[in-house]
């Protein structure tokens, strides 16, 4: 998981040119989906007011899954890599000089952008607990993430299902620097391309963050549109039809031609089904742009103009050429790379990236879209 | 009229939608008393807007104006030469919350289908459809029709209650395995649920941009849950799915399957194998780029010249003009798409190996 793992040979001789530095600090990866832990509970009871802090002890998190923790048991505990757990009895991710250890400093990482899952807030079935919470997850990020590490960057999460709370949450969180993106998550009461969620879409780009979407989550639905499938390794393949069902509805609602500089980012779908639905849509708009006369554009020109896409967990086609034409037409400046750090299907920046892609490419993804999207310097 | 749809076996066509009523000549006093006291006038889902531009191809809009149904499909097959045309049925008997309702429909809807299309027109084949609310009345319904080989496939819906592959249905799949009906799952939804992970879009557009989604789902679950395992002569087809999200989800699936494949040690291959010697796809609507370049990247991705079935959607409006095939495909891959696959796919359609014709 270190670096005993061998280079693409792009990325050595592009080192090579710049002298005795050490690698890690050349190559300057930005990572777009790192996952921040709580060690316990009383780390975010700190910032909530007492009203919240008591309700969180007597009533707990209650989210629209009818369970405590996810409908499918993982692959492995919280589903994590087996070597991320620190040795003081926390959760993997919650140990700052371990991430420092096993993935900033060991990859050479400029910047990972944070996104809290779990008891983060969102999918919450009491609105302004839901509130609460965020601000809380966010306070705490800040605190023991991105203030003693600059490296890390907080992701602004916000009560998806409550868009005036979000704003607020937004607005007080766009000055501090240590914030770099508002964080959604997928599955959600509504497609999100629904009104009800279009004040967060102004505040995001009034402020100019991009909005980080993130798999998981729950509306209230059953995970598809027939139901529940019953294992683990559905819901993870299926994660790419749930961001398509963003894509669709941000798109065809009129998201992007409403709020033409919104950035909205998927984390952790993968992209390989991102040509595919963009062809898809186009051929319906051709057929029934009638039923849609706000869309001024092809869908596939808002998705190309407004849509950026992270890259784990890459798609492994058995001809890795073929991830390079998925690339090629989804288009090079609008892939980010991310690590899913610590999560067990974390890609190595080294070892992902099919080995033919070329070196000014592989740069563009590792750092310099990244660098853009998130308005990082 | 070009000659190289002469013989080709088109797997999706739509007979007009029957009134409840006209379904009512098929059941019993009882239930035809139902339609009539229940007042059932109609029993039509969101699916397809009648006067919507993908529900019917303009200029056969206007044909069917002016020409009983039955015979337009008849018209449209002597105008190509086509030798065959399966008939899918998109009347919602899955809609239905009562599964005795459902049932009931679904076999009137099978009869009619049989005495009005099928009985005016010895090219015609019939899809079976299924009231999938009840596994159990499923098989009945099966088990009903599987002397007659008319019907060469049972229809279900890209959405409903379940995922298709959950063991619940498998006496559906071990009925059809038995008289050799293949599986066809076609767009369309109970909506028994939305047809989102996310609730329901706002516009038809996402609707049917959404059936894609449907299918992803049902692929996965009918592979991880083992159906192709228990049944090894299954033969799975898309119906109007769609073809080009398939390669990306498939390595996706594989991804996943690779690394917590402890989740289903029934899985004894990898889930690209069940596809290739499973599924097959029909080709409307075709949603690659026409360009020939763009397609033969596609089919490098398929890695199967077996997989696609040629389909018209007739009279739904997939494609424009007489160009019913994508650009840039080979004479030998053509024809494998217009006859050899579909015949390889529906094992009724070949010559009875007894019973009726």
């Amino acid at each position: 998981m270190t670096l005993d793992a061998p280079l693409a040979p792009e990325l050595e001789a592009d080192s090579d040119r710049q002298g005795n530095v050490p690698v890690q600090s050349r190559l300057k990866i930005i990572d777009g989906d790192v996952h921040p832990t709580l060690h316990s509970l009383a780390d975010l009871k700190q910032f909530l007011a007492p009203r919240w802090r008591e309700h969180l002890e007597i009533y707990g998190s209650r989210r629209k899954l009818g369970m405590s923790y996810e409908p499918y048991p993982k692959s492995a505990p919280r589903a994590c890599r087996r070597d991320a757990w620190p040795e003081d009895g926390g959760y993997p991710g919650s140990n700052l000089e371990l991430i420092r250890s096993q993935y900033l400093d060991a990859y050479g990482i400029e910047y990972g952008i944070l996104g809290p899952l779990g008891l983060s807030g969102q999918s919450e079935l009491n609105q302004e607990f839901s509130a609460a919470l965020t601000s809380a997850v966010n306070d705490w990020q800040r605190e023991f993430f991105a203030k003693p590490e600059p490296r890390l960057k907080a992701g602004i999460v916000v009560a998806s299902e409550h868009a005036e709370a979000a704003v607020a949450e937004i607005e007080r969180c766009a000055n501090d620097p240590a914030f770099a993106q508002v964080f959604m998550l997928t599955r959600s009461a509504e497609p999100l391309g629904n009104r009800r969620y279009w004040p967060i879409y102004a505040a995001a780009e009034r402020h100019g963050f991009p909005v980080g979407m993130h798999v998981f989550g729950s509306g209230g639905h059953p995970y598809t549109g027939t139901g529940w499938p019953s294992f683990y390794v559905e819901e993870g393949a299926g994660h790419s039809t749930s961001c398509q069902t963003v894509v669709t509805s941000l798109v065809i609602e009129g998201v992007f031609e409403r709020f033409p500089k919104l950035k909205v980012v998927i984390v952790e779908g993968g992209f390989a089904w991102l040509p595919a639905l963009s062809w898809r849509l186009d051929k319906l708009y051709e057929r029934m742009r009638s039923e849609v006369p706000h869309l001024k554009k092809r869908p596939s020109e808002y998705i190309r103009r407004n849509l950026w896409c992270t890259t784990q967990p890459m798609e492994e086609p058995g001809d890795r050429k073929q991830l390079l034409d998925i690339m090629e037409w989804i288009g090079w400046d609008r892939l980010l790379f991310a690590s899913d750090y610590p999560h067990w299907d974390f890609d190595d920046p080294f070892r992902a990236f099919p080995a033919n892609i070329p070196r000014e490419r592989t740069r563009q993804i590792l750092s310099g879209n990244g660098r853009a999207v998130y308005r990082l310097g | 009229m070009s000659e190289i749809y002469k013989g080709a076996i088109d797997c999706d066509l739509h007979p007009r939608l029957p009134t409840p009523r006209e379904l009512g000549r098929f059941m019993n006093e009882h239930w035809r008393d139902t339609v009539e006291l229940r007042g059932i006038e109609t029993w039509d889902s969101i699916a397809y807007p009648p006067n919507a531009p993908l529900t019917r191809r303009p200029d056969w809009r206007k044909a069917e104006a002016d020409s009983t149904p039955a015979n337009l499909a008849g018209d449209t097959l002597d105008r190509f030469g086509f030798a065959h045309a399966i008939c899918n049925s998109l009347f919602p008997v899955q809609a239905f919350r009562d599964e005795k309702l459902g049932a009931v429909f679904a076999s009137a809807l099978n009869d009619w289908l049989a005495a009005e299309w099928l009985a005016k027109d010895s090219r015609l084949r019939g899809s079976a459809v299924l009231p999938i609310q009840s596994p159990e009345r499923s098989v009945e319904e099966i088990e009903r029709l599987a002397g007659d080989r008319r019907f060469v496939q049972v229809m279900l819906l890209a959405m409903g209650e379940h995922p298709l592959g959950k063991p619940m249905y498998w006496p559906i799949y071990a009925a059809a395995e038995r008289h050799g009906f293949t599986i066809g799952i076609h767009a369309g939804s109970s909506y028994h649920h939305a047809v989102t992970g996310s609730g329901w879009p706002s516009y038809y557009l996402e609707d049917y941009a959404a059936q894609a989604l449907g299918f992803h789902t049902q692929l996965g679950s009918l592979i991880c849950e083992g159906v192709f395992v228990k049944y090894p002569k299954l033969k799975v087809v898309l119906v109007e799915s769609g073809i080009t999200w398939l390669p990306p989800y498939l390595w996706r699936l594989c991804k996943f399957w690779r690394g917590v494949r402890n989740e289903v040690p029934w899985i004894d291959r990898s889930p690209e194998e069940f596809v290739r010697d499973h599924v097959r796809l029909t080709l409307q609507p075709f949603d690659a780029p026409s360009s020939a370049a763009h397609i033969g990247r596609f089919m490098d991705q398929l890695q199967s010249d077996d997989m696609l079935l040629f389909s018209t959607d007739f009279p739904h409006w997939q494609f424009d003009g007489a160009d019913m095939l994508p650009p840039g495909l080979s004479p030998a891959l053509t024809r494998k798409i217009l006859i050899d696959n579909p015949l390889a796919t529906y094992p009724r359609l070949g010559p009875a190996s007894g019973g009726s014709p």
